[in-house]
């Protein structure tokens, strides 16, 4: 038992150490400050192409999202980033981060739009066009709302799954949290940094799944079937 | 960057042949690994559905803590703690072992969610009724609300499964030696892009069937929020 509180909660070792941690949970916010809204609005435009009624649009939408969603994250990052130099084309860490978030966030957040688009009966945008909106006022003022509506859990839990993915970025030795904790982990020969960076990964991500789980219980699926 | 450098890096056949049985071996351990990910996962997550359904109040307020934490924290924090951990407590356990730990657990978390849901989505008039023609709880939860509850959870536990699953490749940052960790020693050792694009090209492979046939389970047995 000793040994374990040692190896794994050892807090004079965590006190030492904060200052690095810190220093990487602020990348990490500031990598979220970024991802996240590089996700949203990519996935939306994915979600516009992956409605469009032609036909041809429509499916390289979806096959390239389908694409994104078979790729694992880690697999696209280290691609972007250490393929590419191979090239004679050097990139920053946070532009391969960057591009491969585009990829694959804009995929998932892009079906969950769609999803949510296409759950808002056809009677709304009947009555919407018929009172004299355009198509485009239809879609912006009630088809969006409602089925962002429609789909906010998944829309939270998505985002959830992003900021975890954020760690990757660890594995290109980008600087955050999940860095800056393996560098401690490494300095002190101790497992207690990396516990440290667990429990402000659960602060942060915790209340949210939280509310997930209230959402989804308020939304469920309906009874019956 | 000229077209022909862009081949050379990414699409050299040479590299590729070379590595081919390297790569292979990768894709072998990574169908090894993600097979015992989802049978362990899936079966402990329902496992942890039912015992939830038992409705112990103390023993669910744990499982439900146990569930969120393992659903907020992010895989590679958890692969980390227990591979660099245990060691330094005695405990020595492969590389390829602790990623098919951590992994099973978190699919068994997220499981036990879905699960969950479909349970809680079947009327309580079917519990009473199946309890009333004098079957007992458990035989009620296998043969009358299982088989409704599991339909309406195929769909995101497909999801969950497939994007669970390609965390994998997250073995690579601890030396297992599947797809994507063979190819990036390969891509050292040969200077070459190559490697990696039949890293990706494996993997799109393997989950691209199953993303498509999530798509149409979703169709078949979805269910569509109001």
């Amino acid at each position: 038992m000793e040994t374990l509180i040692q190896e794994f909660f050892n807090v004079s070792i965590m006190v030492r150490v904060a200052p690095l941690i810190l220093s990487g949970l602020v990348e990490t916010l500031l990598l979220c400050l970024i991802l996240i809204p590089i996700g949203l609005i990519g996935g939306l435009g994915a979600m516009l192409l992956a409605t469009r009624e032609n036909r041809f649009v429509r499916g390289a939408a979806l096959a390239s999202i389908d694409f994104f969603r078979a790729f694992p994250p880690l697999v696209l990052l280290i691609f972007i980033y250490s393929g590419l130099p191979f090239a004679g084309l050097h990139i920053p860490a946070i532009f391969a981060i960057c591009v491969a978030f585009l990829l694959n966030s804009s995929s998932y957040y892009g079906e969950i739009y769609r999803a949510g688009v296409l759950s808002v009966s056809r009677g709304q945008i009947d009555a919407g066009r018929s009172t004299g909106l355009t198509a485009t006022q239809t879609f912006v003022y009630i088809t969006l709302p409602q089925g962002v509506r429609n789909v906010m859990p998944e829309l939270l839990s998505n985002t959830v799954e992003l900021v975890k993915l954020t760690t990757l970025a660890s594995v290109i030795s980008a600087p955050e949290l999940l860095h800056s904790a393996d560098l401690a982990r490494s300095l002190t020969y101790n497992s207690s940094p990396l516990v440290l960076a667990a429990i402000i990964y659960l602060v942060l991500l915790w209340p949210v799944v939280r509310i997930i789980r209230r959402l989804e219980n308020k939304l469920g699926p309906q009874a019956g079937l | 960057m000229p077209l022909s450098r862009f081949v050379a890096t990414f699409f050299d056949l040479d590299v590729a042949t070379a590595y081919a049985p390297q790569i292979f071996l990768g894709l072998v351990t990574t169908i090894a690994i993600g097979v015992a990910i989802v049978i362990t996962g899936l079966t402990v997550g329902l496992a942890l559905a039912v015992v939830r359904a038992l409705r112990i109040r103390s023993v669910n307020i744990v499982l439900i803590q146990i569930v969120d934490i393992l659903r907020a924290l992010p895989p590679l924090v958890i692969i980390l703690i227990i591979y660099f951990g245990l060691p330094n407590v005695g405990i020595v356990i492969p590389s390829a072992v602790v990623l098919w730990m951590s992994l099973s657990a978190v699919l068994a978390a997220f499981a036990e969610e879905v699960y969950w849901a479909g349970i809680t989505s079947i009327p309580i008039g079917q519990w009473m009724a199946a309890r009333s023609t004098g079957l007992t709880f458990l035989q009620t939860l296998r043969e009358v609300i299982l088989p409704q509850a599991l339909r309406l959870a195929i769909p995101p536990l497909t999801n969950r499964t497939i994007s669970i699953t390609k965390n994998t490749a997250l073995g690579s940052a601890i030396g297992v030696n599947e797809i994507l960790g063979q190819s990036i020693s390969a891509e050292a050792f040969s200077a070459n892009a190559t490697p990696l694009t039949m890293a990706a090209v494996l993997y799109v492979l393997l989950f691209i069937p199953l993303v498509i046939a999530s798509r149409s389970l979703e169709r078949r047995y979805g269910v569509r929020r109001r």
